[in-house]
């Protein structure tokens, strides 16, 4: 782990409002307040947004839009302001034409973000919570699972996950790296508990 | 650069410096790019929220704390080590030869007719059949050759996995059969649920109920079902007997060579097709053989270890049976 991680800690709890943010006191709160959101964000790209291929780069750029506003200040209030900001990057798209619009565009200003936006207890369940670990793990393809789980339940090293996996050794870090997206995608992108509750 | 290239250079970063060796200008380097553009960080920033939230799968070691990797190699960790082994001989008791790998994984094997029954520090009981070696490192189960029957203590944040042959069967509250067969594994389902995810291209994996039976090879996953009978059957080993119900000679032959160091070998390809039923101690090569010969009118012959079968009148009328 680089040194950051500890700032990340620190950051915990010297939070300042107001001032302008270091990176990793941004990147704290960005992993608190608006991963945890990102499901719903999915939900509400995917719903106003027809070409399912640019989903992951509209989420980017919201995520980028987000991050760049929290450096100047941490916006009081991430859940409206993250949805505005997808409303506002999805206008920008449709009116600059360079991507294929939307069925409906003139109905985008009217875009209720509100009703997208998740509850309080279905972002609870988006926390940090071991069960939702879990089934992300779950519903990971068994090699990405696998080596997640030896590294770290088993804590093997490079060599014994390339042993055990039948692996070349130097293309360990390249399925961890695999294996973590997919994970991530599962952890943050897709929520079946969201889904099942609504 | 698209989201999809800059999340891949970004989990790369992640993978590398967690396995491969990390220098200061690697470190030097990572900064750079994440100071490229805000996407090269916050993708990273959302790659290693997710792997930092990982970490808590450390809760599901096991009780015995692991060694930190810089102690691996001192003397107070060999001590520890030997604790530890003491420890787990106790828990087992005179059961399989065990011993504590480097990692804390445990190792259990029985010889040829063995059959041991293990008890895991979660609860979860593992009977091993014969010739079987099976390694277990908390709720995770290497079924490296032989056949077990797992009654797994089910805790569902904590799926116990066992894994044969590159295919892998978790436990979704269960008691199960995992037998290791070259380039087969078997996989019979007896209370409860399991899934099996199949270690080929397709990811082909099932979720089992009772009675299923599930056969796992390179390239393909095929589930039957079987009745309650022949799952009791499957089961004898545990009761020290063999159960054949119209078995053929050639596959009574190969379940007896499992238990024995005197093997079968059956000469004779029609005699290999001829079937037998019936309950047999697994252990009594000579008794099977006895009843065999006298069933079905066979010639045996020992040489050396091996007990040769064949028929005495080898007619073409007879083959066709």
């Amino acid at each position: 782990m680089v040194d950051r991680s500890d700032n990340h800690r620190e950051g915990a709890s010297a939070r300042a409002t107001g001032a302008e943010m270091t990176a990793s006191e941004v990147d704290l709160w960005f992993a608190r307040e608006v991963l945890p959101l990102e499901s719903v964000l999915m939900q509400f790209l995917q719903h106003n947004w027809r070409n399912a291929s640019d989903i992951s780069d509209l989420r980017q750029e919201v995520y980028v839009r987000v991050y760049e506003a929290a450096l100047e200040r941490i916006p009081d209030r991430p859940k409206q302001f993250v949805f505005a900001t997808a409303r506002n990057l999805l206008i920008d798209r449709v009116r600059q034409g360079n991507v294929v619009p939307i069925e409906a565009a003139s109905d985008l200003e009217a875009l209720e973000v509100a009703a997208d936006a998740p509850g309080p207890e279905h972002i609870a369940i988006a926390r940090d919570d071991l069960r939702h670990l879990q089934s992300a793990i779950d519903r990971l393809p068994p090699r990405a699972r696998e080596v997640i789980l030896l590294r770290r339940i088993h804590g093997l090293s490079r060599n014994e996950i390339a042993q055990r996996m039948g692996v070349a050794e130097g293309t360990v870090s390249q399925h961890l790296a695999y294996a973590l997206r997919l994970l991530t995608d599962a952890l943050y992108g897709e929520f079946p508990d969201v889904r099942r509750k609504q | 650069m698209t989201a999809t290239e800059i999340e891949a250079k970004a989990s790369e970063w992640i993978g590398r410096r967690e396995l491969d060796s990390w220098s200061e200008d690697d470190n030097r380097a990572l900064k750079a790019w994440l100071d490229e553009s805000l996407a090269h960080r916050v993708a990273f920033v959302r790659l290693e929220t997710a792997w930092r939230r990982t970490e808590r799968l450390a809760a599901f070691r096991t009780p015995m704390r692991e060694p930190a990797r810089d102690q691996r190699n001192s003397g107070w960790t060999l001590l520890f080590r030997a604790v530890a082994a003491t420890a787990v001989i106790g828990i087992v008791g005179a059961a399989a030869a065990t011993y504590v790998m480097r990692d804390n994984t445990r190792e259990f094997s029985t010889p040829i007719g063995g059959h041991e029954v293990i008890t895991l520090t979660d609860g979860s009981s593992v009977e091993l059949n014969t010739d079987t070696v099976l390694r277990t490192h908390g709720r995770f189960a290497e079924l490296v050759k032989g056949e077990a029957y797992f009654q797994i203590k089910h805790d569902a944040a904590h799926p116990f996995v066992v894994k044969a042959g590159g295919h892998s069967v978790t436990d979704l509250g269960t008691a199960f059969i995992v037998r290791n067969d070259p380039n087969k594994l078997t996989v019979r389902l007896v209370e409860g649920r399991a899934r099996i995810d199949a270690a080929n291209d397709k990811g082909q994996g099932a979720v089992l109920t009772p009675g299923d039976v599930a056969v796992a090879s390179k390239g393909a996953l095929s589930v039957r079902k079987a009745s309650v009978q022949q799952l009791e059957d499957n089961l004898g080993w545990r009761r020290g007997v063999l159960v054949f119900d119209r078995t053929t000679l050639a596959e009574a032959a190969a379940e007896f060579n499992r238990y024995n160091r005197e093997k079968l070998v059956i000469a004779d390809p029609s005699a290999a097709r001829l079937t037998i039923g019936g309950t047999f101690p697994s252990g009594n090569v000579a008794l099977f053989s006895r009843v065999a010969q006298a069933a079905l009118n066979l010639h045996l012959e020992t040489r050396g270890a091996d007990i040769i079968v064949t028929r005495p009148t080898t007619t073409t009328a007879k083959t066709s049976e």
